[in-house]
């Protein structure tokens, strides 16, 4: 490894600042503002505010609706987590056999990773939407009783599908990725074993994917946990009911439309923690990613 | 145990075609092996066999059926791949037993079927280690194994030992043949390496841009080959081959040098090929090919010059024995034994 000599001792720094200033206003300063606030008590009128101890977490903690988030929060990401990939694999095991315009294919399944959170949520409400929605209607002729603003089952899958749709084409890279790794002649090797193709798939390629996989499984987790607000917000805002608030929209609820910051603060800390364990859990396993060849 | 009849094989890829009709038939228990440049076609034809390539004409039979719609499993083959293609994931326990578990084979069999196939290669003691693990050699024992274990009609090996070292090429090389000679399986063998197509081969297919120049036995490769291409690729140092015009009976040779030989056809210009063993240093007052030498390589045994034809351009190689004093710069005449000399046609490069 070659290591750079910065004539001055001052340089990296400055060099470092603009990232260093944007990560302590953003990152830092938030979440110290959010240790400190999940300890403190404000008044009704927020003027003031004591410090309470760890009350603050005693009290999230056992509040049935945050058990409820809890709940919706694991459901919600284990679907979008265990659809997405599995239609994501789904589709780059077809793509593959395509012979011709493969790279169309590719560039169409790319395009919903570019549409933004809110964007996604709105195009499945108005598509869903049981009064104008266009595919609400065909829902009813099935004899479905459509209606996602009033059954929370339905408002579940909605969102599911949406935060699905969304994250669909990232798995789809890095699956179509890992199928070209795994080389041709293995597949062939199989077929002349007597393999049949589905055998194949399931004994040699899905084994080989394995890396590829558990990656995807830890960043779609996160990703479920914590980059669906915006389709939350657009499409359910966390109803009927609380049927769809998961911990990060509680988080915004209790914090900024009740106002109620203590408690928000507390859930901010907890997340952290999660977040933090994840990114830990997800860290030792790429470390020790198995590497075949 | 199988025969296998080509039949006028032929391969398109997007219209252009890249096989053009080979027929054949392979005997049960022959050992063949297709061998010829980097580009001609071998891979492809072998694939054919295995069914990994589609086939754009003509039929290929396995034991008197025609297997063209057939696919690699139900073929009846097992096949050797130049980069061995092990699972990766499995061990070598579990790659060799791979296609036995789907035949559905009893447990106890696969065992002995493998326990005797890693015995007669040498891996006992790498069975339960993934193939990451093993060396160049192991690993293309393991490709070995695999092929064995499943007992199949007839073994397809694209250049599996062209990864290795040259030490452990010989090495490998004896024991397909030894392994050839217990099994009695039929194998269809490509190489691009000449002392492999000649050591190992029953017959030698020499393909050249995508048609058998020439199928048959070493020997007769060797010593009658079929065409100017076959001449110049099997042999090393390779044939001395050049223009040559024949005026009643006598061969002129560039440098304008006449040389009488037997055998000749009628006046025409023809090409004429030369072993580098066979010319013999010759007097000066008897007719001969006057060589100017500008190198000499001495290898122990014998030695190769290496030289011009005096007054001319064309390059010519000659073996010398190994006690040789001849030097660069030194002028030599040299003429072939008696019925030595090959004839090809000038514009179709086939043999007189
Ligand atoms: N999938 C393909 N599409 C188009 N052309 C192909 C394809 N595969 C092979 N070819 C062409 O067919 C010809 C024969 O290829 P093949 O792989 O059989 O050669 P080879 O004799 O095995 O060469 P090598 O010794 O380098 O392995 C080559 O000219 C190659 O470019
Ligand atoms: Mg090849």
């Amino acid at each position: 490894m070659r290591r750079t000599v910065f004539p001055h001792k001052l340089l990296p720094w400055l060099l470092l600042a603009p990232q260093l200033a944007i990560t302590l206003i953003f990152f830092y300063w938030p979440a110290a503002q959010a240790f400190r606030q999940s300890v403190l008590r404000e008044d009704p009128f927020g003027l003031s505010s004591t410090f309470v101890g760890l009350a603050n977490f005693r009290k999230v903690l056992n509040d049935p609706a945050y058990l409820n988030a809890a709940q919706v929060t694991v459901v919600f990401s284990l679907l979008v987590a265990f659809f997405a990939m599995t239609i994501a694999l789904f589709l780059a095991v077809q793509v593959e056999k395509i012979v011709r315009g493969k790279g169309f294919y590719r560039t169409l399944m790319i395009w919903p990773y570019a549409v933004a959170p809110a964007i996604a949520g709105m195009l499945w409400l108005f598509m869903f939407n049981p009064s104008f929605g266009t595919l609400a209607w065909p829902l009813r002729q099935l004899g479905i009783a459509w209606n996602p603003l009033l059954d929370g089952e339905q408002a579940m899958a909605l969102v599911v599908a949406a935060a699905t749709w969304k994250q669909i084409s990232y798995n789809f890279l890095f699956f179509v990725a890992g199928l070209q790794a795994i080389p041709k002649s293995l597949l062939e090797a199989a077929a002349i074993d007597g393999a049949s193709r589905r055998h194949a798939f399931w004994t040699i390629v899905f084994p080989l994917l394995t890396p590829t996989t558990f990656f995807l499984l830890v960043v779609n987790t996160v990703y479920a946990l914590f980059d669906t607000f915006g389709i939350i917000h657009a499409v359910t805002s966390g109803g009927p009911g609380r049927s769809t608030e998961t911990l990060v929209y509680k988080v915004y609820n209790d914090g900024f439309v009740n106002l109620i910051m203590g408690d928000s603060a507390a859930q901010s800390v907890i997340l952290m923690v999660i977040v933090i364990a994840l990114t830990a859990f997800q860290f030792r396993f790429i470390e020790k990613r198995v590497h075949y060849g | 145990m199988a025969n296998i009849f080509l039949n006028d094989l032929r391969k398109n890829y997007a219209g252009q075609e890249v096989i053009h009709g080979i027929t054949m038939t392979i005997a049960d228990g022959e050992f063949v092996v297709i061998v010829g440049p980097s580009g001609c076609g071998k891979s492809t034809l072998l694939r054919m066999v295995a069914g990994l390539e589609g086939i754009s004409a003509g039929t290929i039979e396995i034991n008197d059926k025609v297997v063209n719609d057939l696919e690699p499993r139900q073929r009846d083959i097992a096949m050797v791949f130049q980069n061995y293609a092990l699972y990766p994931h499995m061990s070598v326990r579990e790659n060799m037993a791979y296609g036995l578990k789907i035949a559905k084979m009893p447990k106890a069999e696969i065992d002995q079927r493998v326990a005797k196939a890693a015995a007669m290669l040498e891996l006992e003691p790498y069975l339960d280690r993934k193939p990451r693990a093993l060396s160049g050699g192991q690993r293309q024992r393991v490709a070995m194994g695999r092929a064995l274990v499943r007992e199949p009609s007839a073994f397809l090996l694209d250049e599996p030992l062209s990864n290795l070292d040259a030490k452990l090429r010989v090495q490998m090389r004896l024991q397909i043949k030894d392994l050839h000679q217990t099994t009695g399986q039929t194998m269809l063998y490509v190489t691009h390496d000449q002392v492999e197509a000649m050591t190992l081969a029953d017959r030698l297919i020499v393909m050249n841009k995508g048609v058998a120049e020439q199928i048959a036995t070493p020997h007769e490769v060797y010593m009658t080959p079929a065409s100017e291409f076959v001449a110049g690729f099997i042999g090393s140092p390779a044939m001395n081959i050049f223009t040559v015009q024949v005026e009643a009976g006598v061969a002129v040779l560039p440098g304008g040098h006449r040389l009488p030989l037997a055998g000749l056809p009628a006046d025409r210009e023809v090409r004429l090929g030369l072993r580098p063993e066979d010319m013999e240093i010759v007097g000066d007052d008897t007719p001969g090919i006057p060589v100017v030498l500008r190198s000499v390589e001495w290898l122990g045994a014998d030695a190769f010059g290496y030289g011009m034809i005096e007054g001319s351009d064309v390059a010519i190689t000659l073996r010398l024995p190994g006690s040789t004093a001849a030097a660069r710069g030194q002028r030599l005449r040299v003429a072939p034994p008696e019925g030595r000399l090959h004839l090809f046609a000038s514009d179709t490069g086939k043999r007189l």
